[in-house]
């Protein structure tokens, strides 16, 4: 019976073959680092055909789905995922620290963050939660020379520890209210309107959620850990695992707490606003770059959450367009400062940027491409997302929150101007070491995504992300 | 062949050219000359192009004419078109940009190609705000030109461009945000963002009301009118003087067109009643931004608030709704483009040569440059709103349209052209006239003949819109009657 069910566990089944295969690999030719990176990105890849080929259906009881959102996401996390290998490997070898653990691990955070997309049930949500946590922890702190590395890892460990526990204590309630940890039949023991006892349940799960997807005020993590993670490992980071936790937080509140829609908006609403305030005013402060994008992160969270808020389809699809578009900014921002360094120092302050258009001409164009876009400017990609989120959230309607979210846009443009100020007015402070191939390749390539690209990838994204959307049991 | 689009992205073709060489042209001195050259063609077919479109436009169809089409997603087109009122402002834009370009000829040496290729996105993109006919078409157009335009004051800028450009991006930022939350908004419930449909779709009454608001806090900032005016001095004193070409000639237009294109024909109840806020607005812009002006010791900085004042007449003319109104105004917005224009190039010139802007340190110009004061006394005049200039034709007529709705309003608008004189008078006796008593200026030499090609088709313009109003009324006739019965019909005129 078993056997049947593998067909709709493809891409999991290659990618944990795959990273136990290469552990061995790696383990008795500990000199091969760059076979074990290019064979990852191939598995990776493997993964993404396989998800996106893959029969619809239910698996192991209900445990794991594959539909159309699963396959959505799946592409988008294993593209992204592979990303990071070519990005991140060369960076570390140039630090002295080579390995083949890391791109072995991105496969194990990629299965984790497969299984968050396509879980059916609050065990193979927990599951897969742990299963990326722990992968990511481990690249945290993989630069392990460095001392804010270490910090970083260790401070990412203890918070995203505690918010497991969070979230496994809303699963266990959620469980005992319920009678099962099934989402279909947790949404039939939920009803239009669920208990305390779900509710309180659900709010610990939204809590140990909005830690992932670091919504404040669940974000107190993410400025540390951005700032002292090696440049590429957050590059990794900070797109995919947050594709999967929002689709995880679609997958909670739209298959097993669809009817309960209303009661869990306000809580949504909430941490939306406050991420969107909490990212606008306090980057405004900011002097690290990466401190500053961390904080821009959870404004965009706000924003996708807002979509999420909804509590309709059209907000579904809006959050998953937003989160691909929002991924492919990240990506590429922190690729342009994995490419940058002075003297072999890396760049990280808003003032190393000075002059930077007149150093490196394509990698400042391409900050300031992806600064316009976090900003939301159009015709960058992160206007359409925003286009999507807030008309989702305004035929629900929710004006004053999308109001709200507007305007907080502004307060964050300040800081992204800043950079391009600095880039583009401010005289150069001293030349720049030549950028790295590979790392500048992706910058380009996705700031050329951004803008002009997206124009066409919008008339295939829309419709892709609507079929995901529909997938989920909201209207 | 799709001409709008054509217009609309000819000058994307002389930003490749230009990047072009200035990656593989060699010397950055040679190529910066070439590229100047490029910029200039470019433009200037732009402007063969406009011509050719305002030839083949046909004035008696009041619609939208040359019209394109392709779908996007979401429900989205790309749609573009012109009708009697946008053409005009696309044949100014295209007017304008060959002598922006000119202007910058010797005034620019650093970062040439950087520069050009700012001035001609910007012209796509605002030659595009007046040709979308998408509500999010027109937003993207609409919004990104603040990019360009941010460049152009923070890197070509005065002494304290920094703040002058996060001014005028910030303040621009926050009124457009609220635009886009009433664009999505509108889309929700009318199901369709074309802007054709969407002038004869009527909204419920509440609801316009706060549409109206979001759009007007928008075009307000964009105007600007008063009290949200503040970032245009800063921003004109800091501009290079072609970027406040662009801003005082095109850029404040915009928000004029979106009151003709979106305020009036979308939320005809809610224009109606928020008129006497608009004409107070207006008669506050008129009589104090005039007396700060007299005020003011720097030549740009008067020129900027009399800026304001002459914006406090296009949105009064707008709001009376009448056809006399509607027609001043838009006449008023084109003469207006060409003359504070000019006017800024005037400034521009002695600037070059003497590099302040304190109208204390000159005086007695007209012993040492007497084609200039010529020119410059043309443009005063124009300004002033003499009969016989452009300037006259659009007072006259916004004046008349107000004076049939509100008739105080008119009287306190008309103070604003006695005030015009005298500051305007005043700047150009300190300047022009009077003794010769700053030994500096001793060897300041008279216009050169590309000064002199500069200022030749602006004059020409000027009087001859002076003169032959109707040549333009022909164009805006037909889509402007329609505009006023379509109005007058929905708030039951």
């Amino acid at each position: 019976m078993i056997s049947a069910h593998l067909a709709y566990a493809y891409p999991e089944l290659i990618l944990a073959v795959g990273a136990l295969a290469l552990l061995v690999v790696g383990a008795f030719m500990p000199k091969q680092t760059g076979l074990v990176g290019w064979a990852s990105v191939l598995v990776l890849l493997a993964a993404a055909v396989a998800s996106a080929t893959q029969p619809f259906g239910v698996a192991f009881s209900g445990g794991l789905i594959s539909d159309a959102a699963a396959t959505f996401s799946k592409v988008a996390i294993y593209v992204a995922s592979a990303v990071a290998i070519p990005l991140g490997q060369p960076w570390f070898e140039r630090r002295g620290v080579k390995n083949f653990e890391y791109p072995v691990l991105i496969l194990l955070a990629a299965l984790g963050m497969g299984m968050m997309a396509s879980s059916g049930d609050l065990i193979s949500l927990y599951v897969g939660v742990e299963l990326h946590s722990l992968a990511l922890y481990v690249m945290a702190a993989m630069h392990r020379d460095n001392a804010k590395a270490s910090e970083a890892g260790l401070k990412y460990f203890v918070l995203g520890a505690l918010s497991s526990g969070l979230l496994l204590y809303g699963a266990s309630l959620i469980y005992g209210f319920a009678g099962s940890t099934l989402f279909s039949e947790i949404a039939a023991a939920a009803g239009n309107e669920a208990n305390t006892g779900l509710l309180f349940g659900l709010v610990f799960v939204i809590c140990g959620l909005a830690f992932k997807v670091s919504a404040a005020p669940f974000h107190m993590w993410t400025p540390d850990v951005y700032e002292g993670a090696p440049t590429p490992v957050v590059a990794f980071f900070a797109a995919a695992p947050k594709l999967a936790a929002m689709v995880l937080f679609a997958r909670v509140l739209g298959d097993a707490f669809a009817g309960a829609a209303g009661q869990w908006q306000q809580v949504l609403v909430a941490i939306a606003l406050i991420s969107v305030a909490v990212g606008a005013f306090a980057g405004l402060v900011q002097k690290n770059l990466k401190r500053l994008w961390a904080y821009s992160s959870i404004a965009n969270v706000g924003y996708a959450l807002l979509g999420l808020a909804s509590g309709t389809s059209d907000g579904v699809q809006a959050m998953l367009v937003f989160m691909v578009l929002y991924m492919i900014d990240v990506t590429g921002f922190f690729a342009c400062l994995a490419a940058l360094s002075r003297q072999g120092r890396s760049m990280e302050t808003v003032e190393d940027m000075a002059g930077l258009i007149k150093e490196q001409p394509g990698i400042a164009l391409a900050m300031t491409v992806f600064s316009l876009s976090a900003l939301g400017l159009p015709p960058f990609s992160g206007f359409f997302g925003k286009v999507f989120v807030f008309k989702a959230a305004l035929d629900a309607g929710l004006w004053g929150p999308a109001v709200i979210g507007l305007v907080g846009s502004v307060v964050a443009a300040f800081y992204y101007l800043r950079l391009i100020k600095v880039m583009w007015f401010d005289g150069s402070t001293g030349a720049t070491d030549k950028p790295p191939f590979e790392a500048k390749a992706i910058a380009i390539v996705t700031a050329l995504f951004a803008f002009p690209v997206v124009i066409l990838a919008l008339g295939w994204l829309d419709p892709l992300a609507e079929r995901a959307a529909h997938a989920f049991g909201l209207a | 062949m799709p001409l709008l689009s054509l217009i609309t992205y000819a000058p994307l073709a002389g930003v490749v050219a230009i990047l072009a060489l200035k990656l593989f042209g060699g010397s950055e001195a040679k190529s910066a000359e070439t590229s100047k050259w490029v910029a200039l063609i470019v433009t200037l077919a732009t402007l063969a192009l406009s011509v050719l479109l305002v030839a083949r436009f046909d004035p008696a169809n009041p619609g939208f004419q040359f019209l394109e089409e392709t779908p996007w997603f979401m429900g989205l087109s790309y749609r573009m078109g012109v009708d009697g009122i946008s053409i005009l402002f696309v044949l100014l834009t295209a007017f304008l940009m060959p002598l922006c370009i000119m202007a910058s000829w010797r005034s620019i040496e650093t970062r040439v190609h950087e520069y050009l290729i700012a001035f001609l996105v910007l012209e796509t993109l605002v030659i595009g705000v007046f040709c979308a006919l998408d509500l999010v078409l027109f937003y993207i157009f609409f919004e990104f030109g603040l990019v360009p335009m941010f460049l152009i004051i923070g890197i070509w800028g005065g002494a304290r461009r920094v703040y002058a450009a996060f001014k005028f991006f910030l303040y621009t930022l926050l009124g457009s945000v609220l635009m886009l939350a009433a664009i999505l908004f509108m889309i929700g419930i009318s199901g369709t963002s074309s802007i054709p449909e969407l002038m004869t779709y009527s909204f419920a009454p509440e609801v316009q009301t706060w549409l109206w608001l979001a759009f007007f806090a928008s075009f307000a900032v964009k105007m600007p009118m008063w009290p949200v005016h503040t970032w245009l001095p800063d921003a004109h004193v800091e501009a290079p003087t072609a970027g406040s070409v662009i801003l005082a000639g095109i850029l404040l237009k915009m928000g004029g067109y979106g009151f003709l294109r979106f305020s009036l024909p979308m939320f005809p109840n809610a224009s109606d009643y928020f008129t006497p806020l608009v004409f107070a607005l207006s008669v506050i812009a008129v009589i104090y931004t005039s007396l700060v002006a007299f005020r003011q010791t720097d030549v740009k900085k008067l020129i900027a608030y009399s800026s304001v004042a002459h914006m406090g007449l296009v949105t009064m003319g707008i709001f009376s709704g009448n056809a006399e109104g509607e027609q001043g105004a838009i006449y008023q917005m084109l003469s207006h483009g060409v003359i504070s224009g000019a006017l800024f190039l005037c400034v521009g010139v002695i600037y070059d040569r003497m590099h302040t802007r304190e109208i204390k340190f000159y005086g007695g110009l007209v012993t040492r440059m007497p084609v200039y004061a010529a020119v410059f006394m043309l443009f005063t005049m124009g300004n002033v709103g003499l009969p016989g200039t452009s300037g006259f034709v659009g007072e006259i007529l916004s004046m008349t349209g107000v004076y049939q709705v509100s008739t105080w309003t008119a009287i306190l608008a008309a103070t604003g052209v006695i005030l015009s004189a005298v500051y305007m008078l005043t700047l150009y006796r300190a300047v022009v006239f009077g003794p010769m008593t700053n030994p500096k200026l001793e060897g300041i030499t008279d216009l050169n003949w590309r000064e002199v090609a500069i200022f030749a088709p602006l004059i020409v313009s000027t009087l001859y819109m002076g003169v032959q109003p109707n040549s333009v009324f022909n164009l805006t006739q037909a889509s402007v009657d329609q505009l006023v019965r379509v109005y007058q019909a929905a708030i039951g005129g």
